[in-house]
């Protein structure tokens, strides 16, 4: 029989939040059908690093397995991405596997992810249908329009495109593109749009949409395709007429 | 309104950089490429755009104000970002690089082009083809002015394109990347009128006519 195939994995690792990380090396035997999560799973099973020593098992942030719900993101061979999909025999060795470092490091692997959805609530990215009373059936969407925001409703806030972008980061203040796509979607909406000024002027706010630079490096990493350039240049040609009517206009509205 | 500060303030670096910035500078290298027919050209279009009425005037409003304003902001747009080119290499986030990288080099070789030429002018000195020639017969100066006017042009070129984006002017992808085309176009025309300049200044054949 042939020697065993080994897994090499070198892991940027951090004890918590104001620790120094450091980086860890370890291997693996090799199993077909190998994911992220499987290998760390395998070293949380025996966590014992390259050099043979004992070490704590790595800490990471998991849930659906399924790359819907974004919560096992990280930066895999330099590339953020979702460690459910990312195959071991797809990537090259040695794996080395970093935090996402754009967002606070909780230990490891995992990180607080809060400032996303704080940007949710901030731009208010729901559709308001609460009342004391029977608010009624609302109008009714076109199903082609339908068809259209379900590929922005994709967006699992994975927290890939403010990984990606070189705009947020700690010099900044820039909400990063998710919860600006989110922002088309919900103004599309056909009750979401009765609050589509209020959301234009959330993000023509400071930190808001006017600090894109247009590295398009968002709409090239997200791992649902969502057209986040797209949602930008449209939220660019939005806020460019609310500007306008806030200016020159007599309605507020 | 000032609440939404640098809302407003994004939106007119981007529209300075083109009205009247990029204006002037298409102006500029088309004063600049009359050196093409000889000195004595180029030397009565410059005293043509010396003898403008109330130039001090359209100097201060339509060149100095804007440039100024469009530097400042612009280094500090350059301080907020942290370049990842290395991790994502494609076309979109070279051109994010070299825009900042072209705009802090514009920086130095305004400041640098401004005091040789008009800020000496003002102290007596004579804005014509032979002070160019003077400046150019220098091989570190030639190179510094050829990198300073390529420069202009990509920074203009390609801040148009970013223009059309945050104007939402064009939208699609498919927009965005016709504007790519045309503005590649842009950047090679105004480079040939720019470097076309440049070489005449060099070139003893026209100094004489």
């Amino acid at each position: 029989m042939s020697e065993q195939k080994k897994v090499r994995l070198i892991i940027t690792r951090q004890e918590g939040p104001e620790n120094n990380s450091y980086v860890e090396e370890f291997e693996l035997e090799h199993r077909p059908n190998m994911n992220i999560i499987s290998a760390l799973m395998e070293i949380r099973r025996n966590p014992v690093n390259a050099e043979g020593k004992e070490t704590t098992p790595v800490i990471w942030d998991m849930n659906c397995l399924e790359e819907v719900c974004g919560a096992c993101s990280m930066v895999i061979n330099g590339k953020p991405r979702q460690s459910c999909t990312a195959l071991v025999d797809q990537l090259e060795q040695p794996i080395r596997l970093e935090p996402m470092k754009t967002f606070p490091v909780v230990r490891d692997l995992m990180v607080d992810r809060s400032r996303m959805f704080d940007s949710l609530k901030r731009v208010k990215a729901w559709i308001p249908i609460d009342g004391t009373y029977d608010l009624g059936p609302g109008p009714r969407m076109a199903e082609n329009k339908r068809q259209w925001a379900y590929e922005l409703s994709k967006c699992m806030t994975c927290g890939v495109c403010l990984e990606a972008c070189p705009n947020v980061n700690d010099n900044s203040d820039f909400i990063g593109p998710a919860p600006l796509s989110q922002v088309r979607l919900f103004n599309s909406h056909p009750t979401g749009e009765m609050n589509k000024a209020e959301r234009l002027e959330t993000i023509m706010g400071d930190g808001g949409l006017a600090n894109c630079g247009n590295s398009q490096n968002c709409v090239q990493s997200c791992p649902k395709g969502i057209p986040l350039t797209t949602s930008i240049a449209a939220l660019n040609r939005d806020t460019a007429l609310q500007s306008f009517k806030n200016f020159f206009g007599s309605d507020k509205m | 309104m000032a609440e939404n500060r640098e809302f407003m303030n994004r939106r007119l670096h981007s529209l300075l950089g083109v009205i009247p910035i990029g204006i002037f500078l298409i102006q500029h290298l088309t004063v600049n490429y009359f050196a093409t027919r000889g000195a004595e050209s180029f030397n009565a279009a410059a005293h043509f755009m010396e003898s403008l009425p109330y130039r001090i005037f359209l100097e201060v409003f339509v060149i100095y104000l804007p440039i100024l304003f469009h530097a400042i902001y612009g280094l500090y747009i350059v301080f907020q970002g942290k370049s990842n080119t290395k991790r994502f290499g494609h076309f979109r986030n070279r051109m994010f690089l070299l825009q900042r990288i072209t705009g802090v080099f514009l920086i130095i070789f305004i400041a640098w082009h401004v005091w040789e030429t008009r800020v000496q002018a003002a102290m007596g000195a004579e804005v014509n083809y032979d002070m160019m020639a003077d400046i150019l017969s220098s091989n570190f100066m030639l190179v510094f002015y050829i990198v300073g006017v390529l420069s202009a042009t990509f920074h203009f070129s390609n801040g148009l394109w970013s223009f059309l984006v945050s104007w939402g002017i064009t939208v699609t992808p498919r927009s965005q990347q016709i504007a790519t085309y045309a503005t590649v176009v842009l950047f090679i025309a105004l480079s040939i009128v720019g470097m076309g300049a440049l070489l005449a200044f060099i070139n003893p054949d026209l100094a004489n006519i």
